[in-house]
């Protein structure tokens, strides 16, 4: 580097550019907050309904379900994206069946969910949880398609 | 080694390679779930493997970073650590904890975990790398503090480097920024946002800061280049680091339901990432060819290299690949992802910590300066296997991302997930022999610290010739 640039001026633009960009990267994301309401699917979150849903969510977590699954493409590759999963079972009855169904000792060769005996509540609970996910509105409303 | 008080660093610094042991271990399970899906079912469930060995990264990883703090730090700040007891405590209690929870994992169905743990009270725990117990994670606070204490009160007794600085600055970011694992609402927008404050912002921000400082540290006392040239240097790597990083968040704001705006901010951003990291790897080439002197830990010099090398690719060509929104919005999610991290975290992280333990070990137990020739080539035996493992299984999970991609999102007639995952069988089958080879190089990597320990300690050859 040429001797003209000193220490003392890269210095200054770690420190200059830091406090800049994360001052940027806050403004961002107050204006996130502000967009936030029109898409996240808010409004699912209120009353019994949203009782049921934060049960759907400690559920969801409790049994570490994103260590296959990816929710909006975030998570472990081994099993099929969940964000979409209502859209693509049709039902949240279709969703309680399927995991309420999963053999105990697994498939011979082949990949399959855990057995988690969830209680009635739980099924109901995790399924309303999905449903909400699936109405959050994505941009280009990712995923591509239903295959997620 | 100059000062009593880094001895502490040994203890970090054997508990970080077992740990990344455990790590191999269990991803080699997991990569054989992927070819057998019923492998170790229902005893040891994919994602309770996953976990392990996610978590085990991060674990060894932060062992091997406090180690490379308490070893650098009173050696640049010329004092001896202010509280050497508090480092040995910590240690245990870290390992503890950390033990406890990874059996906690294998034992106990993780459901019956959260109960056992009171996750109800304050939920924190079933987050992709954040699936610790709550009290774990209180813990991992406790330690972080006393560890920023430590090393925090030792720089202000003493002498204040730019590595000292930087490296003090680093890792307050990972503890502040760690707390945000506490914030879990329901919004499952708003939890993804914050989540990201913990995981980007560490792996992409304040992270790097700890592995520049690493770095220099290693390079002045492997080159003997002047440290007011490799303090610039660094400051200005750190600059571009955050400059484009911060912002560079937004290429995880894409898809989960933030605001279009951030496919603009995001891809601009994060497709200037790359640039600090090849400014690493110039960095690093420039002072080892500017060398006042030839040092005769040859080993070190190479994991110092190539982690700039590495972590080029891995976190920035590997990154640049899907970090276009356009790209990104097939990509996102896939095997490309996966491709990308293994190459990133071994690049950068797993990298700088074996080249510090690689420069710092061999005084750590005794050595003046280096181990023999005849341990060194045993390591560099270690380095080469597993760095060119890392490639292939990268190369690999990029052919089994691509057609994944193709086939479940791009063709005409997107097939289901399941349905593609047998069709790209074939990549998942190659990247476990890829992972055997790793394993086999981490094995040789371990036995080098075994062999010729009696054997003199190698010499530098010829003088260096300036240029």
């Amino acid at each position: 580097m040429a001797q003209a640039f000193t220490k003392a001026m890269a210095r200054n633009i770690f420190y200059g550019g830091t406090a800049f960009f994360f001052l940027l990267f806050l403004a961002l994301t107050f204006q996130t907050h502000s967009a936030l309401p029109e898409l996240d699917n808010r409004n699912a979150l209120t009353g019994p309904q949203g009782e049921m849903i934060a049960k759907g969510k400690q559920v969801w977590e409790e049994n570490d379900c994103i260590g296959c699954h990816t929710l909006l493409g975030e998570g472990a590759y081994f099993a099929p994206e969940l964000g979409n999963v209502y859209k693509r079972f049709g039902s949240t009855d279709a969703i309680k069946g399927f995991i309420a169904s999963r053999p105990k000792d697994g498939v011979p060769g082949r990949r399959s969910m855990p057995q988690f005996n969830l209680s009635e509540e739980e099924l109901t609970a995790i399924a309303e949880f999905l449903k909400y996910v699936s109405e959050i509105k994505t941009a280009r409303n990712w995923p591509p398609n239903t295959q997620g | 080694m100059k000062y009593k008080s880094q001895k502490v660093a040994k203890l970090y610094f054997i508990a970080a390679i077992g740990l990344f042991v455990g790590q191999i271990l269990f991803g080699l399970i997991i990569g054989a779930q992927y070819i057998w899906g019923d492998f170790l079912f229902p005893e040891i469930p994919f994602n309770v493997a996953r976990m392990v060995h996610t978590n085990l990264l991060i674990v060894w990883l932060l062992f091997g970073f406090m180690g490379a703090a308490y070893y650098l730090v009173p050696e640049e700040a010329e004092t001896d650590l202010v509280m050497p007891w508090l480092a040995n405590l910590m240690f245990w209690i870290f390992l503890t904890a950390g033990a406890a929870t990874i059996l906690g994992y294998l034992l106990v169905p993780y459901a019956q975990l959260a109960e056992l743990t009171k996750n109800e009270l304050l939920p924190t725990m079933g987050r992709e790398f954040l699936e610790q117990p709550t009290i774990t994670k209180i813990g991992i606070v406790i330690v972080a503090l006393s560890f920023l204490a430590n090393i925090g009160l030792t720089i202000l007794k003493g002498r204040k480097t730019v590595i000292n600085l930087v490296l003090l600055m680093g890792m307050t970011g990972l503890a502040v920024f760690f707390l945000f694992a506490f914030y879990n609402p329901v919004n499952v927008v708003l939890d993804k946002y914050y989540w990201w404050w913990v995981v980007h912002l560490w792996v992409e921000g304040v992270w790097e800061l700890i592995l520049g400082s690493i770095l220099a540290f290693i390079l002045i006392k492997t080159t003997g280049v002047d440290r007011e040239v490799i303090e610039k240097w660094l400051y200005v790597i750190i600059a571009m680091v955050l400059i484009t990083g911060i912002i560079g968040t937004g290429h995880h704001y894409y898809w989960i339901g933030t605001p279009a705006f951030w496919q603009w901010w995001g891809s601009i951003f994060s497709a200037m990432e790359p640039i600090p990291f090849f400014m690493m790897t110039v960095f690093a080439f420039n002072m080892v060819n500017k060398r006042r002197r030839n040092h005769p830990n040859k080993a070190a010099v190479l994991w110092a290299l190539g982690t700039a090398v590495m972590a080029f690719l891995g976190a920035g060509v590997w990154g640049f690949l899907h970090t276009l929104s356009p790209v990104n919005y097939y990509t996102h999610g896939t095997q490309i992802t996966a491709a990308h991290g293994h190459m990133a975290f071994y690049g950068a992280y797993v990298m700088i910590v074996l080249a510090m333990i690689s420069y710092a070990m061999p005084m750590l137990r005794g050595r003046e300066a280096a181990n023999s020739t005849k341990s060194q080539v045993l390591e560099m035996w270690g380095f080469w296997l597993m760095t060119i493992s890392i490639v292939f299984i990268t190369l690999f999970l990029t052919g089994a991302g691509i057609l994944q991609v193709y086939l479940q999102r791009f063709a005409d007639n997107p097939m289901p997930f399941m349905v593609v995952q047998e069709k790209i069988q074939l990549f998942y089958a190659l990247r476990e022999i890829a992972g055997f080879i790793f394993l086999s190089g981490l094995l040789i990597y371990i036995v080098s610290f075994f062999v010729g320990s009696k054997e003199p300690e190698a010499t530098i050859e010829g003088e260096v010739v300036p240029t």
